[in-house]
């Protein structure tokens, strides 16, 4: 049984078809990381897991229940997203902005309770951003704010989280501190879904790796069992090689040289 | 931020909040007091009270109650529906140049009401409601041309349609006035500019029964219109039915607008100033509702009581829209400067 799976599902813009009859199921517990060229139909996909888009046909099934029957707030209290490019209210302090992840959790007559700011201040330690709780969240560094989004979405306290390319306009130390988190966020026993563009980023992190091309997956599992030059290759065209990294010893993803390539001459 | 709780229940409320809308309906109240008392037969504040209570003399009681109370209450509820409206229209299009006097409600507002003055020859009642029709049909018009499917309407998308709709429809309203005798064409422009002259009962409640359901009706929303300014992706996944939220306070929003248009005129500036205003006294982020409606009725108060002073004869909107101008200058500057650093 996996808690969050679609079935075949067509997947468009108004006239644009970007996937038919695609089938995934998220392994519970998992760090599944989607990749994919680009408009290969990965962030479509993360859009129709988190019910921001209807599929044209096809289901998305969570705990049993089509999606598209669930109360919004009742949703949003099992699945958690955190869209790529979200808007911050002007002027909004970072303890106000972690907090509207309760949202889905309150109601006119309960506004904030004990659980509430229980949540707030644990998704804030968790993130490491307590020190920051009064700052206005305009003036952090990229890195931070992501941060600090990523504790709005755990305030929601969902098992499932999913990240449509969380790691986006961050520099490289960024990138892996925001990974890091993520990584011990699904140690503590959360489902995370990610779509990530760097393919050895996703080899490092993830547990679980579905690879898209033309909105269909051409393979998925375990990177270490999946991911080959071959494969590579077939997703994105691009000729390379695949070794171990000497980091993790997870695939590392050497694109073939066009200009400089190692020969006896210049080694 | 302070919270109540007892068992389950649980209610958050602003300290400073609480004091910035208790100060601002106090203001707009004394404001409209010293309206009441202004004019060739000066009444002291006290005697106003008097008066409005039932106490007193009879010649003041007619004076107060019959003539000039209405004008003063009309003054107070335009300015509450215009400060709501303009933080509404503020906050779903997340700009603050989003208000429904620069989008073009109020200009199709006063479209309708010149078509009924200088082409149907209509009396107040028939004013009121060309100005009510027009306000809806443009807004209509704007939210069907700024939708897409699938994705609903998008902030940007309406502010911009809606301003090529107030450019168009001003052109229109022009076209009207050049048309029309000298003595409708008077009556035109001074309709356009927004006073509060000459207002009785029959401008007041009407405006007072929209805003009686209005008002309530979107202070209890106001949570999951505040979540749409995260965007709607985010909003949506925390639960906030993006759509309907929407388009329950476009509704909202325009109606207010309108009613606001019928009785007082376009009045300019305070449905753009009040939630800037409203937001920076409070120094809250978010929509802040209550505040902005009552930031708009102490600016639209205190524009009567000014105009009422000055030497010569000068409608409420020309005050505001001086005022408005000068205000509008200044966000600009500020906002430019901090974008540059």
């Amino acid at each position: 049984m996996t808690r969050l799976r679609a079935e075949d599902l067509t997947l468009a813009y108004e006239k644009r078809v970007v996937a038919e009859r695609l089938g995934v199921q998220i392994p519970d517990g998992s760090f599944t990381v989607i990749v994919g060229p680009n408009a290969c139909g990965k962030s479509t996909l993360l859009r129709a897991l988190a019910r921001l888009l209807r599929p044209r046909e096809g289901t998305v099934y969570l705990d049993g229940d089509p999606i598209g029957a669930l109360a919004p707030k009742r949703l949003a209290r099992r699945l958690g997203l955190l869209p790529q490019s979200p808007l911050t209210p002007e002027g909004i302090t970072v303890g106000d902005l972690v907090a509207r992840g309760r949202y889905p959790h309150q109601s006119l007559l309960r506004q904030w309770s004990r659980e509430d700011e229980a949540a707030v201040t644990e998704a804030m330690e968790a993130v490491g951003v307590t020190g920051l709780a009064d700052r206005v969240v305009d003036e952090l560094s990229g890195g931070q704010r992501q941060r600090v989004r990523l504790a709005l979405v755990l305030a929601q306290r969902t098992g499932i989280l999913l990240l449509d390319e969380p790691t986006t306009y961050l520099d490289i130390a960024h990138q892996i501190e925001v990974l890091d988190l993520c990584a011990r966020l699904h140690e503590e026993g959360r489902t995370l879904v990610a779509v990530l563009h760097d393919l050895n980023h996703a080899c490092r992190y993830a547990t679980h790796l579905i690879a898209m091309r033309g909105g269909e997956v051409l393979a998925e599992g375990p990177p270490a069992e999946i991911v080959t030059a071959e494969l590579v290759e077939r997703v994105f065209g691009l000729p390379c090689r695949v070794i171990a990294d000497p980091e993790t010893a997870t695939p590392l993803i050497v694109p073939a040289g066009r200009r400089r390539t190692l020969t006896a001459e210049n080694l | 931020m302070r919270v109540l709780r007892a068992g389950a229940l649980s209610l958050r409320w602003e300290p400073r909040a609480a004091v910035v809308c208790g100060v601002l309906a106090a203001a707009a109240i004394g404001a409209a007091v010293l309206v009441v008392g202004s004019g060739e037969f000066p009444i002291s504040p006290p005697d106003v009270v008097r008066a409005v209570l039932g106490q007193g003399d009879r010649a003041t009681g007619f004076i107060v109650t019959a003539l000039r109370l209405p004008r003063a209450v009309t003054g107070l509820l335009a300015g509450l529906a215009l400060g709501l409206s303009g933080a509404i229209f503020q906050s779903i299009s997340r700009n603050p140049l989003g208000s429904p006097d620069l989008i073009g409600f109020t200009t199709g507002s006063a479209t309708g009401a010149l078509l009924q003055i200088l082409v149907f020859g209509g009396g107040a009642a028939a004013i009121t409601a060309g100005s009510v029709a027009g306000a809806v049909l443009t807004a209509l018009a704007v939210y069907l041309v700024a939708y897409r499917r699938g994705g609903g309407v998008h902030g940007v998308r309406l502010v911009l349609i809606g301003v090529a709709a107030a450019a168009m429809l001003e052109a229109l309203n022009s076209y009207l006035i050049t048309r029309a005798d000298l003595r409708e064409a008077y009556e035109a422009a001074f309709w356009l500019t927004g006073s509060l002259n000459g207002r009785d009962w029959d401008q007041a409640v009407p405006l007072a029964l929209a805003l009686a359901v209005l008002l309530p009706a979107a202070l209890l929303l106001a949570r999951p219109l505040g979540m749409g300014e995260l965007g709607d992706d985010a909003a949506q996944a925390l639960g906030v039915p993006v759509q309907r939220t929407r388009a329950l306070f476009i509704a909202a929003g325009v109606g207010l607008a309108a009613a606001a248009t019928a009785a007082a005129g376009p009045v300019p500036f305070v449905a753009l100033a009040a939630p800037q205003l409203a937001r920076r006294l409070t120094r809250r982020p978010g929509p802040q509702l209550l505040p902005a409606a009552l930031t708009g009725a102490a600016l639209l108060a205190c524009g009567d009581l000014i105009s009422l002073h000055l030497p010569v004869a000068v409608p409420v909107g020309v005050v505001t829209g001086v005022l408005g101008g000068v205000y509008l200058a200044w966000l600009l500057s500020t906002t430019g400067r901090k974008g540059t650093t």
